[in-house]
This record gives structure tokens, sequence and C-alpha cells, in this order.
């Protein structure tokens, strides 16, 4: 993958790696199916999107749209398994950020999920981090059999 | 990462339970089982609950919080009693709008009227 100094042997945050110009940030990631390790994995992107210069609602709409991917991955498609990883990828420049996280769950069919803004569903207590993704980014892809999300937010405020 | 502050501060206004949250992210499950687990005592103490959560200090919260409210709501409706959310700032207000709960819940703009707004 040549991004990051990567171990991924070692199960836990693999650090980060600068790539072309200074305000492109590559970031790359293998964790534990574990919310403190998303955690820990989350605070460290928005370090680096809040640096190039994201703020305000695009901020807010990228910490949402990871905490609820991150979510995704470790609770539903790992299920918490231990013996399974995560693998989040940051792609940040002054222009976008795109993010890519993939679990190595049962994959999902992103047409199958019901819509839990429907009258019927609005009482159901889940159903709405992939609608909250898909609201919040500019642009968002599932593929390995919903195994994958990448998703993208372009930086159209300016601060 | 433990906190030992209390995840939410509990006041009391006549027969209206105040519930202010302590973090500004409502955001990481640990926290919202504690916040749910709150709630549920306090809608289980009474025979009507009523219940105003004070969302004044919350900056960020996910999905997973949206459910903890529904079952919140979900509950004191089956006790016949009343659930007001006031004090939104507008960024956490939006994600109420996108999942349109913004029609399931009663949603008040600041704790005043929503004290107000109780019926006896």
């Amino acid at each position: 993958m040549g991004i990051g100094d990567a171990s991924p042997e070692s199960g836990d945050r693999t650090g980060s790696a600068r790539n072309g110009k200074m305000s492109d940030r590559k970031m790359q990631f293998i964790i534990r199916s574990e919310y403190a390790a998303g955690l820990d994995v989350q605070q460290q992107i928005l370090d680096g999107v809040e640096k190039a210069g994201f703020g305000g609602r695009e901020l807010f709409a990228i910490k949402l749209a990871l905490e609820e991917a991150l979510v995704n991955a470790i609770k539903h498609g790992n299920r918490m398994d231990p013996a399974k990883q995560v693998r989040v990828e940051a792609r940040i420049t002054s222009a976008s950020v795109e993010l890519l996280v993939e679990d190595e769950g049962p994959g999902f069919d992103r047409r199958g999920v019901p819509d839990p803004t429907a009258d019927e569903n609005l009482e159901k207590c889940s159903g709405r981090g992939i609608l909250l993704i898909e609201s919040y980014m500019s642009r968002v892809w599932w593929d390995r059999g919903g195994r994958r999300l990448r998703m993208i937010k372009e930086h159209l405020e300016r601060r | 990462m433990a906190d030992s502050t209390p995840p939410v501060a509990v006041t009391q206004e006549k027969d209206i339970r105040v519930v202010e949250f302590t973090n500004s992210r409502i955001l990481d499950e640990a926290n919202i089982t504690d916040i749910g687990r709150t709630l549920n005592v306090l809608i289980d103490e009474r025979t009507n609950p009523k219940l105003l959560l004070d969302f004044g200090t919350v900056d960020h919260l996910s999905s997973a919080a949206l459910g903890m409210l529904i079952n919140a709501n979900n509950r004191i409706r089956q006790k016949n009693g009343q659930l007001r959310l006031a004090n939104i700032k507008p960024q956490i207000m939006e994600v109420f709008v996108i999942t349109k709960l913004n029609r399931l819940f009663r949603i008040m703009p600041g704790r005043a009227e929503a004290l107000a707004s109780f019926a006896q």
C-alpha cells in the first residue's frame, strides 16, 4: 500500500506520513475492533483535518461521519471480534478530505438498509449512521460487498 | 480513558426532572450507555415521568445517541410521561432535522418554554 509506516502485526495504530505538498497528508491505521482504538484514530485524523484549514460545519460533518463509520465497522462489521481489524486511511489536502474505512465483517447491501426517516421506522433505535454519513459527506461509496466505505468531503467553506 | 464525572446532572423543577449533559460530546458508546441507564432510572421512578433534556452544553452527538434518546422517548410514552428537548445548538438541530427526529421529539427553544410546555 505504501502509505505510512504501517506495522499491522502490532495490531495497534500505525502512525502517519507526509507525502507530496506540505499541506497534503496521508495517514493509515490498522486498529483492533475496540471503541477506544477508534477514538484515538479519530483524534489524529481530525487534528490533521483542522490543520488543513477545515472548520465549522465541515469539521463537524467529517467528525460525525468518521465516528459513524468507525462505529459501524467495529460494532456492525467486525462485531467487536478481537481477531478482526479495521483499516482506516485518510488523505487530507487543503481542498478535500478522503476517508476510507474497511472492516473484516460479512459486509452488507446498502440497498437493503431501511430508510430510518420513514414514518414506520422513526421510533426504531438504529439505522441512522449511514443516513448521517451520506448526508454530511460530499460523496460516499460502499464497495467490497459493503465492507469498505470511501467518503470525500470537499472544502468549500473558507475560514 | 475512564471518566469519573457523571454523564448528566439532574435537578428538579416542580415535578419535572431537568437533565443536563456534562460532556459536550454524546458520542462514545460507554458514555451513551451511562446516560441511557440514568435516564431509565429517572423514567422508572415515577408513574407519569416528566423529563426535560437540556442540550445547552452539547456540541456533538452520534446516531447511537439518537437511538438512546428514542429508547427513552418510547419508555416515557409507555408510562404516559412527557419528554421535552431544549437548548439544542443549530449544528445539532440539523442532525435532528436530517433524521426527521424533530418530528418525533418535542423540541423547545429554551428551558423556560420547555418547562412551561408540560401538561399538568
